[in-house]
């Protein structure tokens, strides 16, 4: 079983969101987070003052898989996110060694 | 202040038009200094919020009774040595007739004193803008007091009242680009030199939390602003008030579209703290000028005062002096420009006969007008410093640094602007209150919200 984490554009959540229902990934989580990469942020300019914002706005998006599907969720989730421009994001996936649901008791593949 | 209005041979009637115009101005003027204090308070950090907002509200009490008490008196009471009035029967404003009309003008006493009233009340609001973030509510309640008996009410004798020095050199200040820009900010900065710079100046970002509330306080100004302007005049039998009033959005219009475009080509983007902050500069810039020159005439003054201003905000980064929201680059440098531009644009066709350089007339126009700049110029910067020097040194004009950075509203009024706390929800706990009845409300965490 794998944790797959997608911090992303905002804008795009629904675009992955639709993508992963299609792929048939049942639940998901999303946390507004805020963060930079290569791009640094942006400019913003109050009475010609410059004052330098590092830190944009994201979205980061927690998908619980199995082994054999995180490949393609992988695929998926990066082509629902890509715009090609600069702050597009980054997917990652690390292994999980439990997971456990809460109404029921199931563990493993069978709690996802 | 224009000299009186002659209507007719006999002596001036109590005309119900211009005293019901001049109560509506009055009331515009009023709006004027709530409008300010959301104009400052947007500009200040969420900390400082409240503090920013009391110390124009607290201008509102302050001066009133002080009016009433002398401060009319000293302002418009009878002439001595050109310097100050004083009329006993102005002495708490109780020994005037209902229906005693103003010399030379249809509206009675009353009318003109409430009307510039709402003027003194706004002068000592516009310098806290310089001060935000860092000064004890106590010393700024002792420093309004002790600058408008010293500084603002003589200051306005001198412009304004029968005798006063500018007044009787032919200084043309419509609606006091002198008297109230001019002279708010030198004390600005005098009082800034003395009690010097907010924690982290030039290192901490200072981003004005709220845009939303500077705009609704520049467009209230605005709105105000014809009271000011255009009630200058104390009556309506002859157009110049309207001239004033058209002038005055002609000027406000080119002032902002002026200030944006420096902006762009300056700094890449069309800001809105650019656009009202160019706004309230050309506001700044007609007050003087507006009785005197044309609409076109007005573009230029707007156009030239814009640009001005958006250069002069960024001195203090040059200079090392911490105008936090930028009295001296708005108020001085636009009052400076609008009083100065009467020399150059004035067409001697509508207030005054007086021509400026453009229109014929040479460069005696101008020599007034810098008389009269310079002159409240160097009073209310000098006279400011020491009252701040002195104030510093008995009771102490700042806050202390911990206070200072943990925020003032905080210390200084009890209170914080905004709770947060419960946006969204939050999260549930468990009730630990004794019974539903007399369940307390859920403490919220008391948490600091900053920008």
């Amino acid at each position: 079983m794998k944790l797959i984490t997608a911090v992303v554009k905002p804008h795009r959540l629904d675009e992955i969101k639709e993508a992963l229902q299609a792929f048939g990934v049942h639940g998901l989580t999303v946390t507004e987070a805020s963060g930079y990469g290569r791009q640094r942020g942006h400019t913003e300019v109050y009475r010609g003052a410059e004052y330098t914002v590092d830190l944009v706005p994201k979205i980061r998006i927690e998908v619980l898989a199995e082994d054999e599907d995180v490949e393609q969720l992988l695929e998926v989730v990066v082509k629902a996110a890509r715009t090609g421009k600069i702050g597009d994001g980054k997917v990652w996936s690390v292994p999980v060694e439990t997971a456990v649901r809460v109404r029921t008791g199931e563990r493993g593949p069978d709690a996802l | 202040m224009p000299p009186g209005i002659t209507l007719a041979a006999d002596a001036p009637q109590l005309s119900a038009a211009n005293t019901g115009f001049m109560l509506i101005c009055s009331a515009l003027v009023m709006l004027m200094t709530p409008a300010l204090a959301f104009f400052y308070g947007g500009m200040v950090r969420v900390k400082s919020t409240l503090n920013m907002l009391m110390m124009s509200f607290i201008s509102l009490g302050i001066v009133t009774i002080l009016w009433v008490l002398y401060g009319f008196s000293i302002a418009f009471g009878s002439d001595h040595g050109s310097l100050f009035g004083w009329s006993s029967e102005y002495v708490g404003l109780s020994d005037i007739g209902i229906t005693q009309l103003w010399p030379g003008y249809t509206i009675p006493v009353y009318v003109f004193a409430v009307f510039q009233l709402m003027f003194a009340i706004i002068t000592p609001a516009l310098i806290s803008g310089a001060l935000a973030d860092r000064v004890k509510f106590t010393a700024w309640t002792l420093f309004i007091a002790l600058w408008v008996t010293i500084v603002y009410f003589p200051v306005a004798h001198w412009v304004w009242g029968d005798g006063g020095w500018a007044f009787d050199l032919g200084v043309i200040d419509f609606a006091g680009g002198t008297a109230v820009h001019i002279n708010a900010g030198a004390a600005a900065l005098g009082v800034i030199l003395v009690i010097g710079k907010r924690v982290g100046f030039k290192k901490d970002p200072m981003r004005p939390h709220s845009l939303p509330l500077v705009m609704l306080g520049a467009g209230l100004l605005w709105f105000g602003w014809f009271g000011f302007n255009a009630g200058s005049w104390l009556g309506n039998d002859d157009g110049v008030g309207a001239v004033m009033f058209l002038n005055t959005q002609v000027a406000t219009a080119a002032a902002m579209l002026a200030w944006l475009a420096y902006e762009k080509i300056r700094h890449g983007a069309f800001t809105t703290l650019g656009a009202a902050s160019g706004a309230v500069a050309g506001l700044v810039a007609i007050t003087p000028s507006g009785g005197a020159v044309s609409p076109l005439g007005a573009i230029a003054v707007g156009a030239i005062a814009g640009v001005l201003c958006a250069m002069a905000v960024g001195l203090k980064y040059r200079f090392g002096y911490d105008d936090s929201l930028d009295v001296v680059g708005v108020h001085l440098v636009g009052g400076v420009a609008g009083s100065l531009l009467v020399g150059l644009f004035a067409t001697g066709g509508v207030q005054s006969d007086a021509k400026g350089l453009f229109y014929g007339g040479g460069l005696d126009q101008l020599g007034k007008q810098a008389a009269g700049v310079f002159g409240v110029l160097a009073y209310s910067l000098v006279v400011s410093a020491v009252l701040a020097f002195l104030i510093d040194r008995t009771m102490g004009m700042r806050v202390p640094e911990d206070d200072e950075v943990s925020g003032i509203d905080q210390v200084e009024h009890a209170e914080t602007a905004y709770d947060y706390a419960g946006a969204g929800g939050g999260t549930s706990t468990r009730s630990t209150g004794p019974s539903l009845a007399g369940r307390e409300p859920a403490a919220a965490p008391n948490k600091k919200v900053d920008a």
